[in-house]
């Protein structure tokens, strides 16, 4: 007969202990060095995984559970927005594209992270830091999951919802954000967690997360909102895990501070090209405005970041380089960014506009030194040839920056009538650059961005027509098939916002919904 | 070192001239005129007279902006890689001196875009 033998309640210490660190072991019939191949190659010294502290303690028993919890309530407010026409409460339907550029541009990288979570997961030594990057690997997919479900709900209504697997590989701007995540996701381990964990995550993230949230909320849009602060928890997760990977990297050994320096160096100018999408998304895409995103740099990244890097000054790091330039560029890069996608609206699956009256003093208030001057005359032309039914469409391919892959849109440091050339020689090549940032990032490791797939080549070299597609035929339309093989719907998913299927079943539907007609 | 990595690693450039079907990239920008917001990439052969450029192809991507018809190309400032530079407009590229991937700018004097605020 089997003994009954009261059940020792583990405390919250002995549980963590025993269902994470205790799960690891050093192997025997092959060396450690061999079993975490990736773990050395970049340089970085551990000399004691043990000193690694984990922020949160968490076990994978508690997590599920939590996580479900939270699930739940996110599932349930998503429905009863979906069941209700929620998308009827949004502002206007110009807010729309903004969620395209969320869904389209942002929620493939979290699938990337959740896979780059899980891959450095496997090559650290250390358990603690292993189980780490595995919840936050999870984090991610539910991430992508509960964004591609939110993305469904418009899908139903709106164009340019309905592919975006096919289009973060093909089409040109969703070539940008692809690029940095395969840029992480191709380094080492410990170049990852500095990449995605620090600069990312921490340093980066409020300037991606609170625009996009508060914006969602500034809109009417409770769907988005609500992911936003369900995410919200496991946001502070993933910063705290960023931060003490970092200090562990520069704690282990003080060889380690010139290699983690450069790495700040790389991604937070890689970053920071990055959220040169949200800036504009600030500045031009919400029809109810948040804040500019120069006050955003301010806030989040010039005073927080400030603190950030004094309190890590005292291991020997100092803050990213051309930093006097983002500085200047605060001024400029959402407007030229905006003018960008204005230019090629006919290539893009989100819709552009002209901002109304109002929308351009909100500007010359928020960029006193540069939207007067630079900006607005060019916007009002463009308006007054629209009017006239002559809207612009640069229909000629631009020439990209190498690293970043964005287009040559970016001007000098101190100079924004001026636009920054950089080249460098290698192997008897030209590659071209954007910014000395840029520059920089390619001569260090050239091996890996030769390698870029720049969209605008690979048209030129016949890669993006459908098979079967003959560009040599007469009469070749040759835009047309670049449309085809990114899966756009001519007509409906590009061009501008006026006179657009989206503006037209908006007005129609929000009649439906609040008149008796 | 051009790479991080455990082995002997060479990456492939995905932009050699060979995989451009007898075309070579030549990029192009104009000057005080970012209405254009980037420099234009264009595929031409190394035998194409650098005139035909100006008057058969850049029209079709500048050709927009009410400066175009204004330029009087004897005043033109050319640069290449940013030097001052002075093409033959008779002669090809390849005569010219350009290779795939080089990059031209032209500056048009006087003509400084919407209203002078070099859009
Ligand atoms: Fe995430
Ligand atoms: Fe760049």
């Amino acid at each position: 007969m089997d003994m009954q033998v009261a059940k020792k309640k583990l405390g919250l210490k002995e549980r963590y202990a025993l269902m994470t660190r205790d799960l690891g072991w050093d192997t025997t019939y092959q060396p450690m060095n061999k079993v975490f191949p990736q773990a050395e190659y970049e340089g970085i010294k551990i000399h004691d995984w043990s000193k690694w502290e984990d922020p949160f303690r968490l076990t994978m028993d508690a997590y599920w559970k939590y996580q479900a919890e939270k699930e739940k309530k996110l599932y349930a407010i998503i429905d009863a927005y979906a069941q209700n026409n929620g998308h009827l409460n949004v502002t206007d339907a110009r807010y729309i594209n903004a969620i395209k550029l969320f869904l389209n541009g942002i929620s493939p990288l979290e699938y990337m992270a959740h896979r780059g979570f899980a891959g450095v997961g496997r090559q650290f030594p250390g358990v603690g830091t292993r189980v780490a990057c595995l919840m936050q690997s999870l984090d991610e997919i539910r991430h992508s999951q509960t964004q591609i479900h939110a993305m469904s709900n418009y899908n139903k209504y709106y164009n340019g919802f309905h592919d975006y697997t096919t289009m973060i590989q093909r089409v040109w701007y969703l070539s940008v954000p692809r690029s940095f995540f395969d840029d992480a996701i191709t380094a080492g381990p410990f170049e990852f967690m500095i990449a995605i964990g620090f600069s990312f995550e921490y340093v980066l993230t409020n300037l991606l997360f609170v625009p996009f949230v508060s914006g969602a909320a500034y809109n009417g849009d409770m769907g988005t909102m609500t992911f936003g602060f369900s995410a919200q928890s496991d946001e502070a997760r993933h910063m705290t895990l960023g931060l003490e990977c970092i200090k562990f990297m520069l704690e282990q050994d003080p060889a380690n501070v010139p290699i983690v320096q450069r790495w700040i160096d790389k991604w937070a100018w890689r970053g920071y090209r990055v959220l040169t999408l949200v800036g504009m998304m600030m500045d031009y895409m919400l029809p109810k405005r948040v804040m500019s995103w120069k006050e955003a740099w301010e806030i989040y990244f010039e005073e927080n970041g400030g603190a950030l890097f004094n309190d890590l000054a005292r291991y020997g790091i100092r803050p990213p380089k051309f930093l006097d330039q983002i500085a200047f560029d605060k001024d400029h890069i959402s407007h030229q960014a905006w003018g960008t996608f204005y230019n090629y609206a006919a290539a893009c699956n989100f819709h552009s506009w002209t901002p109304t009256d109002d929308e351009m003093d909100w500007l010359s208030a928020k960029y006193p030194n540069s939207f007067d001057k630079y900006y607005r005359p060019r916007l009002e032309h463009w308006r007054e040839e629209a009017k006239k039914g002559n809207r612009f469409y640069n229909k000629t391919l631009p020439m990209l920056c190498q690293t970043c892959q964005i287009p040559m849109i970016f001007t000098e440091p101190g100079d924004p009538t001026k636009i920054c050339y950089r080249e460098s020689d290698y192997k008897g090549t030209k590659y071209h650059f954007c910014s000395d940032g840029c520059k920089d990032i390619f001569d260090h490791e050239p091996e890996k961005y030769i390698q870029s797939w720049l969209p605008v080549h690979q048209i030129y070299q016949g890669n993006c027509f459908n098979p079967g597609v003959d560009p040599t035929a007469p009469g070749f339309d040759a835009l047309g098939a670049v449309l085809d093989y990114y899966n756009m719907a001519v007509g409906r998913d590009n061009l501008d916002f006026e006179g657009s299927e989206d503006q037209k079943n908006f007005e129609a539907w929000r009649g439906m919904a609040t008149k008796n007609i | 070192m051009g790479v991080a990595a455990i082995k002997e690693y060479v990456g492939e450039n995905k932009d050699r001239l060979e995989n451009f079907h007898g075309n070579q990239l030549l990029y192009v920008g104009w000057e005080d005129h970012l209405m254009f917001c980037a420099p234009f990439a264009f595929p031409f052969p190394p035998a194409m007279r650098f005139g035909d450029v100006i008057e058969k192809v850049l029209p079709g991507a500048f050709g927009y902006h009410p400066d175009w018809a204004k330029i009087d190309w004897s005043k033109v400032e050319w640069f290449k890689s940013g030097q001052p530079w002075a093409p033959n407009f008779a002669k090809s590229l390849a005569e010219n001196g350009l290779r795939h991937k080089d990059v031209v700018r032209f500056r048009t004097p006087g003509l400084t875009g919407i209203k002078g605020s070099c859009s």
